[in-house]
């Protein structure tokens, strides 16, 4: 047997463009190896960081996670729209069909699953707890544990990249393609192992959330009271809760195909491969919507603060978010409308899926309604919210279109699809999370950012957008199908430049965002957020200093009204001194989540290269590591009342300050 | 969950955050999802049952005596369960090992019955590889069992932790749990018996 399984040197790709890739990777690991040597930081980034089961400190490393998978993603686009733009009347341009197949893959599940997730859980993890006036999430390790376990899902990704190969399936990975018998490599078998793994850990922070928001509100908060954003998570966590486990067993059972020589999907002895696309989208849509509402909810909040008024329609908002959260289980067929399912099936599914723009629209309208006379102040979130309100709504509207079978027929995986999924997706996903980003990174980092560099990024983006999918649409309309490696129509070709230029407007638009990241950490000190509310915010969130103290509320909030601290304000009960402070009940951090992360990384890999010994050992590692943890002692600690007084007077000097 | 005032100052280290409550209804959101899980795999079987490829069909092989003693000692170990349960809110240490050492005979007769189905059919030449109904069977029955054998896991452990630390709250929380998912896998059980193998073999 052999030791190392199917791996060898073989597996390293021999193509110029990877082994360039590789070595800036490994120039740059190197270089923040020494730094973080010479600088004797690792032992801080372990015990503060990596091993923190604050939510706080969680929802930022999620967030980080999601930034370097979004510039592996979004390098992975460039290099797609610039082989499009050359690869022109019949020239082959730079990018050979097995490598383009794997990029188009890669960037679909990193987009996804890598960049938009963890972005969305970042936000949700660094903002819920807080919002509710919670001290922590329901179960604090179990956080910190799915975390690792979708770092464990990206470094698989990342790892195809230098060892093997990555799916030249799509990002959807239909079989029979995906199968054994067309997709021999490991390529499919590291996006198994990634999705799965890191799908784990989504279904694990569904559940913790679900638990937090209905058991540890703080007291008077009825669930009708909850924030927006608040209720827009906790439907996207329904969701979740609902939807994950279905890609668990659609991935389960393409793996015994892979593996055991099963029949689920195969061409021969009965297998169906229909079925894997069924249960594929019966989680996919739900995921479209477990991605956006939050979004939502992150422009609901921002749309309120911003225009100085109440959200129009709370109520409203939350029925609209659960009828979205409910339809989006019943409209998955629309996703393969040319499956050739009966005439009668594919109109119900068409009809739920219009009629999902009732609940979207109610939105809209009440977004317009919280701006209708306001005194609306023009702040970098508030340019994001105006730029989705026009992106979304052109994507929405040819939602609608595609939602109509004969149409579908006729634009089915053509680039008018794929311009419909970006233009909500980017329109709506993206630009709220780069939203949430703005109005809560002086929360959670205690900073302010440069508002000039972050407008030219929100233009560049809203601009390079439409420069890059408008031209997507006319291309469907013109025929031309996703997927492609080069072209031969010469009516094409001004269509894929304007597309390109495009990629490259949001190429600058995301370099303005690194440079305001970089020279927001460099002018720190200069641009501190000393008040902790620096919007004039209405939740229970912008109560607390910038960053929050690591216990959240000094002591539990009693909640008045729907925007609690607005509430406060207005009765001059905020930012109250009390004379005594009650010890503070703590989860203690623990290598528990890392290891087990490592772990499940090992075994993923192990699985991937079919090194048996090491995925029996490393399963039978994580079995173990989890019973240690659940009899593990020392798991909390008590936060004494003379530490608390220090945190919360030096906090209240500072916002006497002003 | 307990009623026992005087076992809660020594809990006061192990719970927190994760308070009884709490843990309870996070691990019976979790048997949703895992129910979620399960009905994917009745969706797929009732897809694929009868694509035998021309090989056999449910009819041909299921042994519905073979399955009716499987079936009646999950079942009882679900009854040996739940007085496992009623001895632990006793804080009958005794009564609890006893029960849950009975439980565990039971799900293990259980998993050997199903063990030896397997084998039997893979023998004699319907193994899970030979028609999309083989496959779909074997995997349904299969994640059962490999859920039941995981209970059995979690049985030792509980086991192990009672009969060492005794019946403190975070135990009995963690028992509740256990019984939720061993109740579960016996109702999980009970659609597959009915819905695989009675309407397979009728």
């Amino acid at each position: 047997m052999n030791l190392l399984g199917k791996l060898s040197w073989d597996a390293i790709p021999h193509d110029p463009i990877v082994l360039g890739t590789l070595a800036v990777v490994a120039v740059g690991g190197a270089a923040l190896f020494v730094f973080m040597t010479l600088a004797k930081k690792w032992g801080w980034l372990w015990r503060e960081w990596l091993t923190s089961v604050d939510h706080k400190r969680l929802g930022i490393m999620y967030i980080i996670l999601a930034l370097v998978m979004l510039v592996r993603g979004f390098a992975d686009a460039i290099m797609m729209r610039t082989q499009l733009a050359v690869a022109t009347n019949g020239s082959e341009g730079y990018l050979p069909p097995h490598h383009y197949d794997q990029i188009f893959t890669a960037h679909g599940v990193i987009m996804i699953i890598f960049m938009a997730m963890p972005f969305m859980i970042g936000l949700m993890n660094i903002i819920v707890p807080l919002q509710i006036g919670a001290r922590d999430v329901a179960f604090p390790f179990l956080n910190n544990l799915s975390f690792w376990l979708a770092v464990s899902g990206a470094l698989l990704v990342n790892i195809s990249l230098g060892l093997g190969e990555f799916a030249m399936t799509g990002w959807v990975a239909y079989p029979p393609l995906s199968g054994l018998e067309f997709s021999p490599g490991t390529g499919v078998d590291y996006y198994i192992w990634a999705l799965q793994i890191s799908g784990i850990g989504t279904t694990l922070t569904g559940v913790n959330f679900l638990i937090t928001v209905l058991k540890m509100r703080a007291p008077g908060m009825k669930l009708m009271d909850m924030p927006i954003f608040t209720w827009t998570c906790t439907w996207a966590n329904v969701l979740i809760v609902a939807s994950f486990p279905i890609l668990t067993a659609a991935l389960a059972m393409l793996t015994l195909d892979r593996y055991l020589d099963f029949h689920f999907f195969t061409n021969d002895l009965g297998g169906n491969s229909m079925m894997y696309i069924n249960l594929f989208w019966a989680w996919g849509h739900p995921e479209v919507y477990i991605l956006v509402l939050p979004a939502f909810g992150m422009f609901s909040e921002i749309v309120s603060t911003f225009s100085g008024k109440r959200l129009f329609g709370h109520k409203s908002m939350i029925y609209a978010s659960g009828v979205i959260s409910l339809l989006g289980f019943i409209v998955w067929l629309h996703h393969f409308f040319t499956m050739g399912s009966s005439a009668n099936v594919n109109a119900f599914f068409g009809i739920m899926t219009m009629i999902i723009a009732i609940p979207t629209g109610v939105k809209l309208f009440n977004w317009l309604f919280t701006m209708y006379k306001g005194r609306i102040r023009m702040e970098v979130p508030m340019y994001w919210v105006i730029g989705f309100m026009i992106t979304f709504s052109i994507g929405g509207m040819t939602g609608v279109l595609l939602a109509i079978p004969g149409a579908d027929y006729v634009l089915h995986n053509s680039l008018f699809l794929i311009a419909h999924f970006h233009n909500t997706i980017i329109g709506g996903a993206v630009f709220g999370y780069l939203a949430g980003f703005a109005f809560w990174f002086p929360k959670a980092m205690g900073f302010h950012l440069d508002p000039k560099l972050g407008k030219v990024s929100f233009w560049c983006w809203f601009i390079g957008f439409f420069l890059a999918f408008m031209p997507l649409y006319v291309l469907g309309f013109m025929g031309m199908t996703r997927r492609l490696n080069h072209t031969d129509n010469p009516d094409w070709n001004v269509w894929l430049y304007i597309a390109a230029l495009g990629a490259f407007v949001i190429a600058i638009g995301i370099g303005a965002f690194v440079l305001q990241l970089i020279l927001g950490f460099k002018n720190k000190d200069k641009n501190l957020d000393k008040t902790g509310d620096p919007w004039n915010g209405h939740t229970l969130e912008w109560s607390l200093a910038s960053p929050p103290q690591f216990y959240n509320f000094a002591k539990i909030p009693h909640v008045e009204d729907l925007d609690a601290f607005t509430d406060m304000k207005e009765k001059g009960t905020a930012y109250q001194r009390h004379a005594s402070y009650e010890p503070i009940h703590m989860p203690s951090n623990t290598n528990a989540g890392p290891i087990m992360g490592l772990l499940a990384t090992a075994m993923g890999f192990a699985l991937i290269w079919h090194i048996w010994w090491l995925a029996g050992a490393s399963f039978i590692g994580l079995i173990v590591a989890f019973i240690c943890r659940a009899y593990a002692s020392n798991t909390d600690y008590y936060v004494q009342p003379d530490e608390v007084a220090r945190i919360e007077n030096a906090h209240l000097d500072n916002v006497a300050k002003g | 969950m307990s009623t026992s005032a005087t076992a809660h100052h020594d809990a006061h280290h192990d719970e927190h955050h994760d308070t009884g409550r709490n843990t309870t209804l996070g691990f019976w959101i979790y048997l949703m999802t895992d129910c979620i899980l399960f009905s994917c795999f009745f969706a797929t079987y009732a897809v694929l049952f009868m694509n035998t490829a021309g090989g056999v069909s449910g009819k041909d092989i299921f042994d519905l005596n073979l399955i009716a003693g499987g079936t009646a000692a999950l079942l009882l170990s679900s009854i040996t369960f739940g007085f496992a349960m009623i001895s632990a809110y006793k804080k009958s240490k005794g009564g609890t090992l006893l029960w849950l050492a009975v439980t565990f005979v039971f799900g293990a007769a259980f998993i050997a019955i199903e063990l030896y189905e397997f084998n039997h059919l893979i023998h004699a030449g319907h193994g899970p590889s030979t028609s999309a109904f083989l496959t779909a069977f074997f995997s349904l029955v299969g994640l059962h069992g490999l859920h039941v054998t995981a209970g059995l896991l979690w049985i030792t452990i509980m086991f192990i932790d009672v009969a060492k630390r005794g019946l403190k709250d975070r135990t009995v929380t963690r028992l509740g749990c256990l019984s939720l998912f061993w109740h579960f896998l016996d109702v999980i059980w009970i659609c597959v018996f009915s819905f695989v193998y009675l309407m397979g073999a009728m």
